[in-house]
């Protein structure tokens, strides 16, 4: 699938929540089902400090595409990290870094992409978007 | 509980909430429930009403024209000065300086005392449960001086040990700066004993009374701090606006903050000669129009009786301690014994941006975070804290939906 192609899947699966509470549930299960990444890659380096919530994110280019892990402190910033990741991860440097984000947004919680926010979702989206300017960089390079 | 039926006597509380126009909103579809007034108070229609009309009948600059206007507009600012020195009962209105707030105040003593009185191998005390505002700007005065900030520790409670603040007292002590009320634990610290100590070896005292000045009554002829700081906004005046309250005796010791019009006497390209107390540090065009709310804002208060907010503010802050205690896997950041304002929480190991976050879901607004008190949050080993801050225009019924809402979203997210 395109990213999106995921971004409508993700969109419509949210379309059938009536309440705050299911659409939250949802989130909160996916922020405790996923480990989402491995011990040994939450260094500092892979830390993104929000003001609020932390959030790790790891990247690894293989065939030519990028492939994140992440993970958060906080259940809901979790399951929203969980998210991105299934949306982004497994594209090419090439498409992540032209991919237009538009299904937080669209599931109604467009303030988690908010600057005055600050739960490190926004700048995880951008680091997303950094580490694939540079892959696609180094991949221009060779 | 007889002091829980307290709650409702003294204040007509349904009349006085008709008199913030905020509160009657929805969010999320649910009437607003807000326990955020550590951070920002709502403003009464008397103070959107006065700002407002300074701009649509008297607009005008203050302290320097001849004609009516700015006349109107000067004697309103001034007013505004006076009502501020008679709520905190200040000797002299020229004791009153107008700042944007109270990081303002702060910055403006901790800049110009350390530029005259502050010298290498000297020491500045501040304490643990400082916020930034008052950590960074001593951090930044001692680092130009060579000098070193000492901090007062606190037990688990969140009280400060004052034995140990004594024994702090030393010959290098140049200054002491520290909060009455903390804005994350809510105790209330003992002022009087920590000015009259460091007075004892001729140490002023500068006091952040940014969490006290709307809950508490404020004496600076009988307290007796050398400096008071505290800003419109928490005490339901505009953003923007401040006050620092200085002795005139150490206001003309300490040189002049920032360079500009109005706060001076003369000026030719040899020398300046600065203006007098309080316009030496009133450089430029000041906030006229929330200077000027402000003064409406602290009448509002007069005219309900601080005694009896305090009184109603008790009460709550008692009854939801009390209820909140019930809550399952509930503790406290903070118990002291005299507290006032704030409660800071957490519920089991929940994270709280996830509670703030469910429980804006409901229309409840607290405040999530470090409160901008990091170096309090390391000492505790928590990311952050839940935090509810009371005022009188809060309810009973309010408090069980916050109480009800921790519940709702605990459940949801253990």
């Amino acid at each position: 699938m395109t990213i999106q192609e995921i971004q409508e899947e993700i969109i419509s699966d949210f379309s059938v929540m009536g309440s705050w509470e299911d659409k939250y549930e949802y989130i909160i299960q996916l922020g405790k089902e996923l480990p989402l990444i491995a011990e040994e890659y939450k260094t500092p380096d892979n830390l993104i400090k929000g003001c609020q919530s932390r959030v790790w994110l790891h990247t690894e280019l293989k065939d030519g595409k990028l492939f994140f892990t992440g993970d958060s402190d906080a259940v809901i910033t979790k399951g929203l990290v969980s998210l991105m990741i299934y949306v982004l991860s497994g594209h090419t440097p090439q498409e992540i870094a032209a991919a237009d984000i538009y299904f937080i947004d669209a599931i109604g919680l467009s303030s988690h992409l908010s600057p005055t926010r600050s739960n490190g979702l926004l700048s995880m989206l951008k680091q997303m978007k950094l580490y694939s300017i540079a892959y696609q960089a180094k991949i221009n390079q060779q | 509980m007889e002091h829980i039926a307290n709650i409702t006597t003294g204040l007509d509380i349904a009349q006085i909430r008709k008199d913030f126009p905020i509160l009657q909103q929805q969010v999320h579809g649910k009437p607003l429930v807000y326990f955020d007034n550590g951070a920002t108070t709502q403003k009464p229609q008397v103070v959107i009403d006065a700002e407002a009309r300074y701009y649509e009948e008297y607009n005008s600059n203050v302290h320097r024209g001849v004609h009516h206007l700015s006349q109107v507009a000067t004697d309103a600012y001034e007013k505004a000065r006076h009502i501020v020195a008679g709520y905190i009962n200040a000797a002299h209105s020229h004791e009153i300086i107008f700042t944007k707030g109270t990081t303002d105040g702060i910055n403006l003593v901790a800049n110009t005392m350390s530029r005259r009185f502050l010298k290498a191998g000297d020491s500045v005390i501040i304490s643990s449960m400082e916020h930034h505002s008052n950590i960074v700007p001593w951090q930044i005065a001692c680092e130009e001086a060579g000098a070193t900030l000492k901090v007062i520790p606190i037990t688990e409670k969140g009280e400060l040990r004052m034995d140990v603040y004594e024994s702090m007292l030393d010959d290098t002590v140049k200054m002491v700066a520290v909060t009455y009320v903390s804005n994350t634990l809510g105790t209330v610290n003992p002022v009087q004993d920590i000015i009259a100590l460091a007075h004892a070896r001729n140490i002023p005292v500068l006091i952040d009374a940014a969490q006290a000045i709307q809950h508490i009554s404020i004496d600076v002829q009988a307290l007796q701090p050398d400096f008071l700081v505290f800003s419109g906004h928490k005490i339901y005046g505009p953003t923007g606006t401040g006050v620092l309250y200085g002795t005139t005796e150490w206001l003309n010791k300490l040189p002049p903050y920032q360079g500009g019009g109005d706060m001076i006497k003369t000026v030719t390209f040899a020398k300046t000669i600065y203006n007098e107390l309080p316009y030496k540090f009133e450089a430029g065009t000041p906030n006229i129009a929330g200077s000027i709310a402000l003064g409406t804002a602290i009448e509002y208060l007069q005219q309900i009786g601080l005694p009896e907010i305090q009184q109603r503010e008790e009460a709550l802050m008692a009854y939801a301690m009390q209820e909140l205690r019930k809550i399952d896997g509930i503790r406290f950041i903070g118990d002291a014994q005299n507290r006032s304002g704030v409660i800071s929480f957490l519920v089991h190991n929940i994270h709280p941006f996830d509670m703030g976050e469910l429980l804006d879901q409901q229309g409840i607004a607290v405040r999530t975070g470090h409160h901008c008190t990091e170096p309090l949050m390391d000492l505790f080993q928590v990311p952050g804290t839940v935090r509810a801050s009371l005022t009188f225009y809060n309810t009973k019924e309010e408090i069980d939906k916050l109480v009800a809402g921790v519940k709702r979203a605990a459940s949801m997210l253990l």
